[in-house]
């Protein structure tokens, strides 16, 4: 495993291209787009304002940043640095900008919800698109980029418009029969779409790509309902948390639920193997010092190290007590994550922030549960393999894979505090982001990585 | 006393008096009359006897007495103990034989009425302690039950309690049941009145946002507007199209043909996994088939025959299924007869299972004898062996028995001295012990009786002595009958020394004349020998001194008698004569054995009372 040295960032905004070649990170106003392998800079685009979000096209050629509070929108080239494209929004205001799948048209939705403007970069047409739905995932496309699902509210209802791409025409118009639609999303096959209601009310409904009603869902009425929805890459299952504290798999057959998985603070199953991170003191001349540092000499050694220990059960896990009577408790599913295969689930329940836990999907059991000395900020499949990323914000990366787990400390100076990461397409690479930083981690090809982690040692 | 000298006047004596004297009579014969060893042994109530026969029959009313008695015998059932008068005016004569039987007869009735009185008595002993341990199971019952109720009542209150508390738990319950219902209701009109509300403002911010929306919409806003260099050909490198009917109709078509794709996908894999499946079903229907037929041909002797139509059923359906054109026909054709061959194979598979199983319990109960077919006649011949093998094996017991009982026989008396042996020696210290303690007891024993022989012969020396004593005294009394001289007090005390060792003649001298001697002597002498009798040691040794004794009393004293009799008148009267004796009983109590000066004193100081009156 090998760290690339360490680059400015800002506002955590970094993101490969989708044909995996480039890589685009912001420092203030200005974009900056690498080469993944030499990491040199390609190109250097320099916005009017702060950038607070940045896009790639699907294609790849273009990147857009977005700067919310001038309710400005620039697009880049990255075949034509000359070529430049800036979409003023007005005093309507931005509060979100995205791309169309086609990567010629751009989605801004104005301040308030009052219209999704769909600008084009091949003509000079403007659509506009009333009363979406101000909601935290109100827009999906399908994974194939026909078509959009757009969620709406009119009169006091909620609606679902579907959307030909191509030509933005509606294809679909649809009332849900929900009492706050939250969020929509389609199945990966792009033929079914998960529509759930406010967290007030557990209602999931599950919509045809013609608009027909396939089926509802509900496990329970009178409690804090869905919090957290995930598909499974083979659309075969839809995993649901729910502030119960429970994730229950719907499948696509029935659409009825198969099983519930309950997350209790203890674990009793000796069959579950439960990682417990560890701190110890430091060593010197551990492992840490075997592997090649890429900036030698550069960083202190870390304050201390930390392995995984497999706790022997029972095992009672940190839990948060939760504030009740104030608005979006921290109890629940809050995050849900199936791996590329659809073998495992990574799930976290917000009131035991430290543990990750994951769900052996054929079996239907749980299958390991890894606990961490701070609260888990993120984490990532990669996206060829079974093997989960995470952050907790601290200094270290944790790599979970059936075979086992290990913690790695990210060299550099002082603390690399980790609070995101995103994994490159072919899984052998991810960034690192931390609140001004990144850097680059490169994974080994398995015997590689074999030989790291005895390298490692202390870490693993 | 008094009356005793009544009955031997039966005239005077009132019928039920004699009755009672009869009764108790009867009651005390059979420890006088029956054994002469008793008679000895138990001195006083023999001499009670004795008087009694006495003052019942004298020498004067013997024919009175007979004929009582005869009557009496009579009333009471037994036989006349006179024998059959030949003639009225003759005489009747006494049975003798009568007087036996009917004698025996009492006597056999008193030992009957004695055992049965034994009985009775021990019967009551054992009643009273029956009532007794009656007694204390019903005090012990009563506790229990008092102590059950106790508890019954303990029980009852907390039963009551118990009861109480559910009562109130009840309550609670449906207290909170209200109350979950209530908080239901107030979360329904919450929701209700929250969407409502939440209406009445999303009305209010859409009707906002129109106005916003008209507001910064339709003012021509200069700024919203796209600075572009040039626009760039679309990703597909097409031209975009107008949107038409036509594009609307195409769109629709093409969303129907993902679908469709989608559905014909699913189909697809549903069709795979159906294939799949029914090869499994196919093979598991060979598998079962094969495993069945081979037995088939066995169990459809015994099998009823819907089996076995089954199993050709089963193996037309298999021969349809092997077909080819099988895998292409829908589920729902061949559906029913799949799922009914199956049924019926898995139930001749099911039962064929727990046949085997039956099969090897039943071998598991039989031991090995099913599990290798072995034919009838081998059998028996077998368990004739085996039966052969088993007598001999008896023979050879019995002789082996036999021969160990002879053993032990022949070396009985080994063993039990080998036994004996094998006392403890703790048993044997303690039977040794015994041992030595009876020697010594013996040895007393033997110096008893020689200090008692002792003292006979020392007794016979003195009366010896004392007789001579007497002669010389007589001789000199009667010499002094002329000399005038009064040696009283001498006389007094051999009077009444002899008076105390001789008392039973004395006795019988008085029974005999009890008008003229009503008084004195008569009296205070059994009660004298009695104690006499009481202080000695009751032993056989001693019994036999007294026998001896007395017989040597009785040799000496009826020669003495007919003297004192006269000389005893003239010793009452005088009131000197009492001091006198006093200071002689001391005398020979200091020189001689202690119970006869014992008995001195005593038959002294009775006389003296018997005097006073």
């Amino acid at each position: 495993m090998n760290f690339s040295e360490v680059f400015k960032l800002s506002s955590l905004l970094c993101k490969f291209s989708p044909d995996g070649k480039y890589l685009a990170s912001c420092v203030q106003y200005r974009l900056v787009v690498r080469d993944v392998n030499t990491l040199q800079i390609l190109q250097l685009y320099t916005c009017l304002d702060q950038i607070q979000h940045i896009e790639w096209s699907a294609d790849s050629l273009f990147i857009l940043c977005a700067m919310y509070k001038r309710g400005l929108v620039q697009v880049w080239s990255l075949e034509q640095p000359e070529w430049h494209c800036k979409i003023d929004e007005g005093s309507a205001g931005l509060v979100a900008s995205c791309w169309s799948p086609d990567g010629r048209h751009i989605l801004n939705t104005t301040e308030f919800h009052l219209r999704i403007t769909v600008w084009s970069l091949c003509t000079k047409s403007v659509s506009y698109i009333k009363y979406p739905k101000a909601c935290l995932q109100g827009i999906t496309f399908t994974r194939d980029g026909r078509y959009m699902a757009l969620a709406e509210r009119r009169d006091c209802k909620d609606y679902v418009s579907i959307f030909v791409c191509s030509d933005w025409q509606l294809l679909r118009h649809f009332d849900t029969d929900t009492q706050d639609l939250t969020g929509i999303e389609w199945a990966p096959n792009g033929c079914v779409l998960a529509v759930w209601d406010t967290c007030l009310e557990y209602k999931i409904l599950l919509y045809s790509l013609d608009g027909r009603l396939l089926s509802t869902y509900s496990a329970y009425e009178w409690s804090l309902g869905i919090k957290s929805v995930a598909w499974s890459p083979s659309s075969q299952f839809l995993a649901v948390g729910s502030y119960d504290g429970k994730v229950r798999i719907l499948n696509h057959v029935t659409w009825k639920m198969i099983t519930e998985f309950g997350h209790p603070a203890t674990i009793n199953d000796p069959k579950i193997v439960v990682y417990k991170e560890a701190e110890k003191s430091p060593q010197l001349g551990l492992g840490c010092l075997s592997f090649p540092p890429p900036r030698a000499g550069a960083g202190p050694l870390p304050s201390s190290e930390s392995k995984y220990e497999i706790a022997s059960v029972p095992v009672s896990l940190q839990t948060l007590k939760p504030v009740t009577d104030r608005a979006n408790p921290k109890i629940g599913i809050g995050m849900l994550a199936f791996s590329p295969d659809s073998y495992f689930l990574a799930t976290r329940n917000d009131n035991i922030p430290n543990a990750v836990w994951v769900w052996d999907i054929q079996k239907l059991r749980l299958f390991a549960v890894l606990e961490q000395l701070s609260p888990v900020r993120t984490f990532q499949w990669d996206p060829q393999q079974p093997r989960l990323a995470i952050c907790t914000g601290g200094s270290r990366l944790y790599l979970w894979s059936p075979a086992g787990c290990m913690s790695v400390q990210v060299p550099g100076e002082g603390d690399f505090a980790v609070l995101s990461l995103c994994w490159h397409l072919s899984g052998d690479s991810m960034a690192l982001l931390s609140k001004d930083h990144f850097c680059l981690c490169f994974l080994e090809t398995e015997a590689v990585v074999g030989t790291a982690c005895r390298q490692l040692g202390g870490h693993t | 006393m008094g009356d005793w000298m009544t009955v031997t006047d039966p005239g005077l004596s009132s019928e039920s008096k004699t009755i009672s004297q009869y009764t108790s009579e009867t009651k005390m014969s059979p420890s006088s009359l029956y054994s002469q060893q008793v008679l000895c042994s138990s001195i006083p109530l023999s001499k009670n006897v004795h008087s009694f026969f006495s003052a019942f029959c004298t020498e004067d009313n013997i024919e009175q007495s007979i004929s009582y008695l005869d009557q009496e015998l009579t009333t009471f059932g037994f036989p006349s103990l006179y024998e059959e008068s030949k003639g009225k005016e003759t005489k009747r004569e006494l049975n003798i034989v009568a007087v036996l039987n009917c004698m025996n007869e009492l006597l056999v009735l008193q030992r009957k009425n004695l055992l049965a009185q034994e009985n009775v008595e021990t019967q009551n002993l054992k009643l009273g302690s029956d009532m007794d341990h009656l007694q204390s199971c019903y005090s012990k019952l009563k506790e229990q039950l008092e102590t059950s109720r106790r508890e019954m009542i303990g029980l009852q209150e907390r039963d009551r309690q118990l009861q109480c508390k559910n009562r109130n738990l009840h309550q609670l319950l449906k207290n909170e049941k209200d109350e979950v219902q209530k908080l239901q209701n107030i979360i329904a009109s919450r929701a209700t009145q929250y969407n409502h509300d939440m209406k009445r403002k999303e009305r209010e911010y859409n009707k906002l946002k129109e106005r916003l929306h008209q507001l910064v919409m339709n003012k021509k806003d200069k700024k919203i507007a796209m600075d572009i260099l040039n626009y760039v050909g679309r990703a597909d490198g097409k031209r975009g199209s107008w949107r038409t009917g036509k594009t609307e109709a195409r769109n629709e078509d093409e969303m129907y043909k993902i679908l469709l794709n989608d559905y014909e996908y699913r189909q697809k894999q549903i069709l795979m996994e159906n294939a799949e499946l029914k090869k499994v079903l196919q093979q598991m229907k060979k598998e079962m088939i094969s495993l069945l037929s081979p037995q088939k041909k066995k169990p459809r002797e015994r099998v009823d025959d819907s089996t076995g139509t089954v199993i050709s059923d089963v193996e037309e359906d298999a021969g349809e299924l092997s077909r080819e054109s099988m895998w292409d026909l829908s589920c729902e054709t061949v559906r029913e007869q799949l799922t009914n061959s199956i049924r019926k194979q898995w139930r001749i598979l099911k039962s064929h299972v727990e046949k085997l199983d039956n099969q090897v319990s039943k071998v598991h109960l039989e031991g090995f004898n099913d599990e290798d077919v072995i034919s009838r006649q081998d059998h028996e011949q077998e368990t004739e062996k085996l039966e052969l093998e088993i007598q001999q094996c008896k023979e050879m017991i019995k002789t082996q028995q036999q021969l160990l009982q002879q053993l032990a026989t022949a070396c009985d008396d080994d063993t039990t001295s080998l036994l004996r042996d094998c006392y403890l020696l703790e048993e044997k210290e303690r039977l040794k012990e015994e041992w030595s303690l009876f020697k010594e007891q013996k040895k007393n024993f033997e110096r008893e009786r020689r200090s008692f022989t002792e003292a006979a012969i020392r007794l016979g020396l003195e009366r010896k002595a004392f007789e001579e004593e007497r002669a010389s005294w007589l001789k000199q009394q009667f010499l002094n009958m002329t000399t005038f001289d009064h040696q009283n007090s001498e006389n007094v005390k051999l009077l009444s020394a002899f008076s105390g060792s001789s008392d039973w003649d004395n006795l019988i001298v008085h029974s005999r004349q009890p008008q003229k001697k009503p008084h004195s002597v008569s009296n205070g002498s059994p009660v004298c020998m009695s104690k006499l009798t009481k202080s000695l040691p009751a032993s056989p040794s001693t019994s036999d001194f007294c026998q001896t004794r007395s017989c040597m009393s009785e040799h000496s004293s009826i020669n003495v008698l007919n003297i004192t009799a006269e000389e005893i008148k003239p010793n009452q009267v005088g009131g000197e004569c009492t001091n006198q004796k006093w200071s002689v009983a001391s005398r020979p109590g200091s020189q001689e054995g202690c119970y006869s000066g014992c008995s001195l004193s005593y038959t002294n100081s009775h006389v003296e009372k018997d005097d006073l009156p």
